[in-house]
């Protein structure tokens, strides 16, 4: 036995745990390799295969050395929830959760209670730092979440579909009554969006600086808020929609409508990009993962779908690695309408807009815990912000970039040369006229000997001698000849 | 229930003191960052124009000749000096740094042909159509600093007055010896009036001589018959030789490939060679519309640059069919001579106008000290440029250059002349016996003979 334990000792001198360690690792550095290497295989030219193979060796190194520096550079543990014995994670009440967690995570929980102004919808900047509510009767606000300062607060008088911030929290855009407009933090009215129409729903795509809209009658329009030039301006065909959500990932916008499909949209093209069918009945609301390549649905018929976006097919798959089930539930006080939610950036906080008001709950494990300074920082001082201003406007993207798959930007397209017939065959198919013409003739020559084989002597004279008349005819005059036979 | 949530107390992530750096922190996730290939396109597109912005490669042009610059040396050890010798005889030694003439070394009675330095500096071995060879002291570099040097004159070490003119010199890098080429070639110590050997073959004159950098008793010459030969002072006869089909008027050793040269022709290219292996030239340089009078090795080894007849100074690639970059001012004539300075970030060109050029090598280069984060940031550009170049739009950009319209119509004409000569032979090939006319690379083409 002790000789066994020897040999297997030998055979795996790597403990376990350390195993376990570089196991945790390798999933690490999958995570940075941003998909797989080139297959250099297939390549004749020895110089770009040296060439290619120098750059993948580089791309795994900087990946490991991401992976590596994770440990030391990331500060903030995740959030995270679990059960123990018989207790459920959906039962757990918000009150159970603010008992456990420290005081600055408890201080997230709360309630704001605004019962004249109606239905509020909210938005976050992409730090989490700041929100804009507005109340459906034309109350809007800008809070700073660090310290809960209200920054702004004042009134339109006037019906408010729907609030986001533009590139920073100094301007957001407000869909109002007839127009769009918009606001700096100081409340006062930069601009007001007359092409846009009655929007129902508004976008920001941040990398690219275009405001996506959709209006009453289901249009999109696509504006480029630094030059106010209209991108794209689109007939959806499919109806009054207040659907719609921007992909993260490759800022593809998504519109649900009332029939029940979905579709999506980039600002280059006028017919959508995607058109599913999701739901029988109306979509409700859509949402996607992180990541882009999961889209979560939910229909009047009350059903919630996910799709997997790189097949667009139902992910019918709920008890595979990742497990899609019920995580968390939280029930509000009877007759409270819901308006929109939104998950906090950098935060395990979910920000639901009421018609009472508005309230944040404690989702733990939501979202990414670790922020980078230089894409989005919640603790970003003004002269930080001017400065990432100028950076995202040097970066801003053409609207020509938003495609399903971003990655193929700079990649080869695949040739689709048509396999070109080899100068053999085309010879070979020049002279086959002449062959053609030889076969048709002797053909010609046998056809009596082989129609007499195949009919044989049992049909009389006459019926034969007609059909060869029909057959002598062409296809489209033998029902002439019968006629004037029978004439 | 086990539970935590994010929490971030503000003390934490950022700074106590307004006196400190502001924190930083980062998360390298590839899902924070969406449509990363997109801004790494749009930051290359972005670089490529700055760089076309910025390319301002013409920093000064320094007069003072009174005829056409036919040649010049630069200082190996006095990297902002360079001598020039003119038409008229005069030689001149100019400082780079304030573009002005510290020193003039009257004497020569025609045109002074070449310029050469000793590798330690300290002489300067100028030869022309006198038929004389003059020995210089080098100025020490203290009176290159003073400013009151206005008629500072130099006399002349030596005079040795030959049989003949001539047309180019060159001195040992490893050595006393220095080599002249006119009606034949001739070996010359510094101490001794006439040369210590010579050597011939043929009869032509040879225009061009140079040693090699890494085998101090090997050079290589040019001469008027078409041919470039190699010789070997170990030996009693020339070593090797080949002829061209048109004459080759410089030649340079790659300095850190010392057994390849490159050859400026009058067919309007450069032709590199291994010296090893004459038959067929390793790369044929081609873009400048005239003759190419004159060629230079950056010290890297990794570029060249080449002056012209058609008025333009060309960089290329050691190893680039086609040139990197050309400079032209309304102003530069014919240019008979090119030189790479010492640190490889300047061209200088003298040209028919009598002026001296001073280029930047790369053209929209900062000049100065640059801060560490301002040398990472042209760093990371270089790197998105040289990973996105191959698309249209970068391409376009970084590939485009101004030409002067003579220049330009010159070129395309080339073009031109060579597809239809391209079309002609194929047309020929196609109807004669098969294997009658050989297929010949441009590379072999214009070699007409080796000869050992």
């Amino acid at each position: 036995m002790g000789v066994k334990i020897a040999n297997d000792a030998l055979i795996n001198p790597v403990p376990a745990v350390e195993k376990g360690i570089s196991e945790e690792e390798d999933m690490n550095v999958m995570k940075y390799m941003r998909g797989e290497a080139a297959n250099l295989e297939v390549l004749q030219d020895k110089k770009l295969k040296g060439q290619l193979a120098v750059r993948e060796d580089l791309y795994g190194k900087s990946a490991k050395a991401a992976a590596k520096a994770e440990k030391w550079l990331m500060p903030s543990e995740g959030g995270y929830l679990e059960a123990e014995g018989i207790e459920r994670t959906w039962n757990i009440k918000q009150e159970a959760i603010a008992r456990e967690v420290d005081i600055l995570g408890s201080r997230n929980q709360y309630d704001i209670i605004l019962p004249d102004l109606g239905p509020y919808s909210l938005d976050f900047t992409p730090s989490g730092r700041y929100v804009t509510v507005a109340g459906r009767k034309g109350h809007m606000a800008i809070l700073d979440m660090k310290n809960m300062n209200l920054i702004k607060e004042f009134q339109v008088r006037e019906t408010v579909r729907d609030v986001v911030f533009l590139h920073n929290e100094m301007f957001f855009a407000a869909a109002q009554k007839k127009y769009t407009y918009i606001y700096d933090r100081n409340g006062t009215e930069l601009h007001c969006l007359k092409e846009h129409g009655s929007v129902l729903k508004l976008q920001f795509l941040n990398k690219h600086f275009l405001l996506a809209s959709i209006n009453k009658f289901g249009q999109l329009h696509y504006q480029d808020v630094t030059t106010g030039e209209m991108i794209g301006n689109f007939r959806t065909g499919l109806g009054r929609s207040d659907v719609m959500q921007v992909n993260p990932i490759n800022s593809v916008v998504a519109v649900g409508h009332s029939g029940g499909a979905v579709s999506m949209w980039k600002p280059t093209s006028s017919a959508p990009l995607v058109k599913m069918f999701c739901h029988h009945g109306p979509v409700t609301a859509l949402a996607f993962h992180s990541n882009g390549h999961l889209m979560a649905t939910a229909g009047m018929e009350r059903k919630i779908k996910l799709w997997d976006l790189r097949k667009f097919e139902v992910l019918r798959d709920l008890s595979g690695s990742q497990n899609y089930s019920r995580y968390m539930s939280h029930s509000i006080a009877k007759g409270y309408q819901i308006q929109k939610l939104a998950f906090r950036p950098y935060e395990d906080v979910l920000g639901i807009g009421h018609s009472m008001g508005w309230s944040s709950i404690l989702i733990p494990g939501s979202r990414e815990a670790n922020f980078d300074s230089w894409v989005a920082n919640p603790f970003e001082t003004s002269k930080q912000r001017k400065e990432r201003e100028v950076h995202s406007l040097l970066d801003k993207l053409p609207p020509e970039t938003i495609m399903l798959n971003p990655t193929k930007i700079g990649s080869v397209k695949p040739t689709r040369k048509k396999e070109r017939p080899a100068k053999q065959e085309i010879r070979g198919r020049i002279g086959s006229k002449v062959a053609k013409k030889k076969k048709e003739a002797v053909e010609k020559a046998k056809k009596p000997f082989l129609e007499q084989a195949a009919k044989g002597d049992g049909l009389s004279k006459k019926k034969r001698k007609n059909m060869e008349e029909e057959s002598h005819l062409p296809g489209s005059l033998q029902r002439f000849a019968r006629k004037r036979r029978a004439n | 229930m086990k539970v935590k949530v994010i929490s971030r107390s503000t003390d934490e992530f950022t700074r106590e003191r307004s006196q400190d750096l502001q924190r930083v922190f980062r998360n390298f996730d590839p899902n924070l960052r969406s449509q990363e290939k997109a801004v790494e396109y749009v930051r290359a597109l972005n670089a490529a124009k700055l760089d076309k912005i910025f390319a301002r490669p013409f920093i000064g042009a320094m007069d003072g000749h009174i005829d056409a610059v036919s040649c010049m040396a630069k200082n190996p050890s006095h990297l902002k000096g360079i001598f020039s010798g003119s038409m008229d005889g005069d030689i001149r030694l100019w400082d780079l740094a304030s573009r002005r003439t510290v020193c003039q070394f009257p004497g020569h009675q025609g045109s002074v042909r070449g310029l050469t330095v000793s590798t330690d500096g300290r002489v300067l071995v100028s030869c022309g159509t006198d038929s004389t060879v003059r020995l210089w002291n080098v100025p020490v570099s203290s009176i290159m600093e003073s400013d009151d040097s206005f008629d500072n004159s130099a006399k002349p070490l030596a005079v040795y007055v030959w049989k003949n003119a001539f047309w180019a010199v060159d001195h040992q890098w490893d050595g006393d010896l220095f080599a002249t080429a006119g009606a034949q070639v001739d070996i010359w110590d510094h101490n001794r009036s006439q040369p210590v050997s010579s050597f011939e073959w043929g009869k032509d004159t040879a225009i061009s001589i140079r040693f090699n950098p890494g085998e101090p008793n090997i050079l290589a010459t040019s001469a008027s018959d078409r041919s470039i030969t190699i010789y070997d002072l170990r030996l009693s006869s020339p070593a090797r030789k080949i002829i061209m089909r048109t004459k080759t008027n410089s030649i340079v050793w790659n300095p850190m490939e010392p057994m390849n040269f490159t050859a400026a022709n009058e067919d309007c290219n450069c032709y590199s060679y291994d010296a090893r292996k004459l038959d067929e030239a390793r790369c044929v340089h081609k873009d400048h519309v005239s003759a190419v009078m004159d060629i230079d090795y950056s010290p890297t080894g990794r570029e060249f640059v080449s002056g012209s007849y058609d008025r333009t100074v060309r960089i290329f690639q050691y190893n680039g069919g086609h040139s990197r970059e050309v400079y032209h001012t309304k102003r530069m004539q014919r240019v008979f001579c090119v030189k790479f300075s010492c640190d490889a970030s300047y061209v200088i060109s003298g040209s028919d106008d009598t002026n001296l050029r001073l280029w930047k090598a790369k053209a929209s280069e900062q000049l100065g000290v640059l801060l560490p984060r301002e040398r990472k940031k042209h760093e990371y550009l270089e790197a998105v440029k040289n990973r996105y170049k191959h698309l249209p739009e970068v391409k376009r950009i970084v590939r485009h250059r101004h030409l002067p319209k003579a220049i330009y119509k010159a070129a395309s004409l080339r073009r031109i002349m060579s597809e239809a000569e391209r079309k002609k032979e194929e047309r020929r090939r196609a109807h004669s016996a098969p294997g009658s006319i050989p297929k010949e690379s441009l590379r072999k083409r214009r070699i007409i003979e080796e000869v050992e």
